[in-house]
């Protein structure tokens, strides 16, 4: 039992460590913004994760980086574009919306429309097959449904 | 007949898109520097450190630029390539020699032969991040007025070099 206890406490220790480091901040403020923005930069060799989530070398770099310009004065708006004038768009995880990012952001809307537009043409028809059965077939029905909920 | 036509359309659709999808290389992240000037730096030449060389000492030819580092794998399988490649003297083969002890790259180099008319060292990464290096090893090409045009990420392989980088080389080469 032991051993599993350690193993669940080398976890834990394991996934706190990243992205801790001792970081003086001029106000809460820019704080707030430094631990907002590495977490909202990807990681580019650990693709699933964040520069706050990883322990990578190049997250590292990019922490130091976004620290540094915070120092210096940069405003969030100046840092994105720091980023994403080297590593492209895919370094945001939440990438801007222009043309070429439309179909990602619409897309999910996109197949919810395609879906409501199936939902109401499959119901309709199947109404308009229910209207146009002939009187005698849907005495049958009827019929049978009774004797069914005789038994 | 429709019935039966629309899904199978809609199967045709959804499997064309999955074959693109699995084809991609999601590791290959297109670089935004393409067509624009490559970016500015000054560093220590490796073996040599009290020599500086920047981005406009090699202003006026074809150039590569190649982020390597001794503790980097792919290199490895690389170097041989590039050993090739340098042998062909079709450009210089600049080295980027990335957060990397000295001693290491310099007994790397010593070792495995060395294809690059000159490294320099980045030894904090922040060159890199200038250049958008991500993984290592990566190669620029850098035409004669110091614009980035090609980059390829990962390692070179021999026909890289014969169907991309020679034949981008020779036609960067009759640009003016």
């Amino acid at each position: 039992m032991r051993w599993l206890y350690f193993f669940v406490l080398a976890l834990f220790l394991a996934h706190s460590q990243a992205g801790v480091e001792y970081r003086e901040f001029d106000n809460a403020d820019q704080e707030e913004t430094y631990q907002g923005l590495i977490s909202e930069l990807r990681c580019l060799v650990c693709q699933n994760q964040t520069i706050a989530d990883s322990n990578a070398d190049l997250a590292k770099d990019l922490r130091r980086q976004v620290y540094e310009m915070l120092r210096q004065g940069k405003s969030r708006q100046e840092i994105v574009e720091f980023m994403t004038q080297r590593y492209g768009d895919f370094v945001m995880y939440r990438p801007p919306f222009k043309t070429k990012t439309m179909l990602l952001w619409l897309g999910p809307l996109l197949f919810v429309l395609i879906g409501l537009v199936a939902l109401v043409v499959v119901s309709r028809r199947r109404r308009a097959a229910a209207a146009a059965l002939p009187p005698e077939k849907k005495a049958k029905i009827h019929a049978l449904l009774e004797e069914g909920d005789e038994s | 007949m429709l019935r039966y036509v629309i899904p199978l359309l809609l199967f045709v659709v959804l499997a064309v898109f999955l074959a693109l999808g699995l084809k991609l290389n999601p590791r290959d992240i297109p670089s935004p520097l393409i067509g624009k000037p490559a970016p500015a730096f000054s560093l220590p030449v490796l073996s040599t450190p009290e020599r500086q060389l920047t981005e406009q000492d090699f202003k006026g030819q074809v150039w590569l630029l190649n982020v390597w580092a001794s503790w980097c794998v792919s290199c490895r399988s690389e170097h041989p390539v590039l050993n090739e490649m340098a042998k062909l003297n079709a450009a210089p083969i600049v080295g980027l020699n990335y957060k990397d002890e000295p001693e290491a790259a310099e007994q790397w180099l010593a070792r495995l032969g060395n294809p690059y008319r000159v490294s320099i060292m980045d030894i904090e990464g922040r060159t890199g991040i200038d250049y958008g290096v991500y993984g290592v090893p990566e190669t620029f090409v850098i035409d004669k007025h110091g614009v980035i045009r090609y980059k390829h990420t990962g390692p070179v392989t021999a026909e890289d070099v014969e169907r991309v980088f020679l034949p981008m080389i020779n036609q960067l080469k009759a640009e003016s």
